[in-house]
């Protein structure tokens, strides 16, 4: 008992001093999740590594989908190495619907060998089970990828746990605003920008090699795409007037952005092969916030025509007429598309409070997710399970996400300053 | 700040009252304040002469100022030109008629001073989401520029740049700092 308390307080310690951590806390809305048993992995060729504990990781992912509760270390009642030390009958009365075994080993070249394996307790026999080579940095990735395949496994769905995060952050007097990646657990943050000025809008590339932003660094705003790896970036717009809320399509060939460099805010589309710019939207009201159907042929965005913010959809056909899509409430406001193309998440705005809400397409239903009162930048998980969001939590801005059926929450918060403007990518690259 | 925000207030009863001739109830309402974009059309009909050239305001709350567009006129804390921050209602990028003054001083200035330049900041509160803020902003921005080209300014002496929500005038999270956050500033370079 006394090692675990050093432990925990280690690895408290740990996550302070090396980088300023997202620290993911469940906050409403276990019950109803399939309960699964993961057992802790065995180690062998090495004592077990704090910061790559691949059970753990694999029921932390699995816990903050909402579709999974995973059993507590404590309360497992065996804990089976080998397939033959099972005993499902135990398991089916415990109400356990599946059951995960591994084990990780070091071996004489240096590289680890992952291997689990995924057991349905009421059938008996063994759904899933793989093996895979890792080193040292590529554990907690590993571990992900275990957590993607049980979850597309059981709920048919693509994992989106193997991926990364970017997101704003701001802290100290003057201000230091940080543009920064993470794993989806909040963990190995890197900073791929510092400035003194504001850095908005961060967006992935759907390959998750490049993250397009805006950075006002120069005084006056830009657009910018910057290569996570090489850490090259390249200045793609720098009007006079607002540069701001770049998109990238989903067949990765074109940015959407919102430019006044014509005296008012409207849409344009920037070829991403020639750069040409073409512009969408010709209104006196404000056209901003654009963000991609998933056929790359059309748009979703936020438009004042109406006198209030309301949402919008515009094909890229010239001759095609923004049709409104937000007729309840009168501040409706940047829209996150769906991968499937069948909801939007957007900013739902009533008597001075502002909510994540969702338009479901097909039946034109809404639904609202989340308690505001300042909630904003909805960013749907790339397999539509959660909704990534920005919120605040006494005063203080944090990130949280939600299901989206509006079950499950979760807060992500930084241990030093505010985070804002999250993005999920589609793939890990 | 929030006494001149009050100050404000009054005054645009005052000027209201006193030149426009308005009825209560003709000034747009809420709902149509954002579509009353076009700050030409918005404010003619206005009624603007008691204020004399490089003289004093009378029977305003900026009675007392000075009026003069010598070069270092800006640093007179005493002269209309030190009112640098025009605020605004949220979600809109109306001017209110006392503003328009103090604006068309700034134009004034800046017509018979070429070589000044201006960085003209856009800013709205931490309400609603932050692109459509940053347009918002700019909104603001143009309005205010719109006004100070009128008056003789050069658009190259102007530039403007919107911030949106991000760098507010006052922390917290109520109309109180709210109303502070809504703003735009004319900032002499």
């Amino acid at each position: 008992m006394l090692n675990r308390w050093i432990l925990l307080l280690f690895i408290a310690c740990f996550s302070q001093t090396a980088n300023a951590v997202l620290k993911i806390d469940i906050t409403e809305g276990i019950e109803g999740a399939t309960p699964i048993a993961i057992i802790p992995f065995t180690w062998s060729g090495t004592s077990k590594l704090v910061d790559a504990d691949i059970s753990a990781i694999v029921s932390s992912d699995l816990a903050r989908s909402g579709k999974f509760s995973p059993v507590p270390e404590n309360q497992l009642l065996a804990r089976p190495q080998r397939p033959d030390d099972i005993h499902f009958k135990t398991w089916r009365v415990a109400g356990v619907d599946h059951l995960v075994i591994g084990a990780v080993e070091l071996k004489a070249d240096g590289m680890y060998k992952v291997e689990f394996r995924l057991f349905n307790v009421y059938r008996g026999e063994q759904v899933l089970g793989y093996s895979f080579n890792a080193t040292r940095a590529t554990l907690r990735t590993t571990a992900h990828q275990v957590s993607d395949l049980i979850f597309e496994k059981l709920t048919g769905l693509p994992g989106a746990f193997n991926s990364r995060i970017a997101y704003v952050t701001s802290a100290g007097k003057p201000v230091e605003y940080r543009l920064q990646v993470a794993d989806t657990d909040g963990y190995n943050p890197q900073t791929l920008l510092t400035s003194k000025e504001p850095i908005m809008s961060p967006v992935w590339s759907p390959d998750g090699s490049r993250v397009v932003y805006v950075s006002f660094e120069t005084g006056m705003s830009a657009i910018y795409i910057h290569n996570i790896h090489t850490g090259e970036r390249e200045k793609v717009a720098s009007f006079e007037g607002i540069n701001s809320a770049p998109a990238w399509s989903p067949d990765g060939k074109t940015l959407a952005m919102t430019l006044s460099k014509e005296g008012n805010p409207d849409i344009y589309i920037m070829s991403l092969e020639n750069r040409a710019l073409r512009r969408l939207t010709r209104h006196w009201a404000i056209d901003t916030e654009p963000a991609w159907m998933p056929d790359s042929q059309s748009l979703v965005f936020t438009s004042s025509r109406s006198g209030k913010p309301q949402l919008y959809q515009l094909s890229l056909d010239q001759d095609s007429r923004p049709r409104r899509l937000t007729f309840d409430g009168n501040y409706n406001a940047n829209a996150s598309v769906s991968a499937d193309g069948r909801a939007i998440a957007f900013v739902h705005g009533a008597n001075n409070s502002y909510r994540i809400a969702v338009l479901y397409l097909d039946t034109r239903m809404m639904q609202v997710l989340t308690d505001g009162p300042l909630d904003e930048s909805p960013d749907f998980a790339p397999n539509g399970t959660m909704v990534l969001y920005a919120s605040q939590d006494k005063g203080k801005a944090i990130l949280a996400a939600v299901s989206s059926d509006g079950r499950q929450k979760q807060r992500l918060a930084l241990s030093d300053g505010e985070v804002r403007e999250p993005s999920w990518a589609a793939k890990r690259n | 700040m929030k006494t001149g925000i009050m100050k404000n207030s009054l005054l645009v009863l005052v000027m209201a009252l006193l030149f426009s001739g308005c009825t209560p109830g003709t000034k747009p309402d809420d709902e149509m304040a954002d579509m009353g974009a076009d700050i030409s059309e918005a404010t003619s009909g206005t009624t603007i002469g008691t204020i004399g050239e490089g003289g004093m305001f009378a029977g305003t709350a900026l009675e007392g100022m000075k009026i003069s567009y010598e070069k270092n006129a800006i640093n007179d804390p005493e002269n209309v030109l030190s009112i640098k921050t025009i605020y605004f209602a949220f979600d809109s990028s109306e001017i209110s008629e006392e503003d328009v003054e103090v604006i068309k001083h700034h134009g004034k200035y800046l017509a018979l001073q070429p070589d000044v330049t201006m960085r003209l900041e856009g800013h709205t509160d931490e309400r609603g989401t932050r692109e459509y803020n940053v347009a918002l902003a700019d909104r603001r921005a143009q309005a205010v520029k719109k006004l100070l080209l009128f008056q003789g300014a050069s658009a190259s002496q102007v530039t403007i740049i919107s911030y949106g929500e991000e760098k507010p005038a006052a922390l917290g999270h109520d109309e109180d700092a709210w109303q502070l956050n809504r703003r735009a500033e004319l900032v002499y370079e």
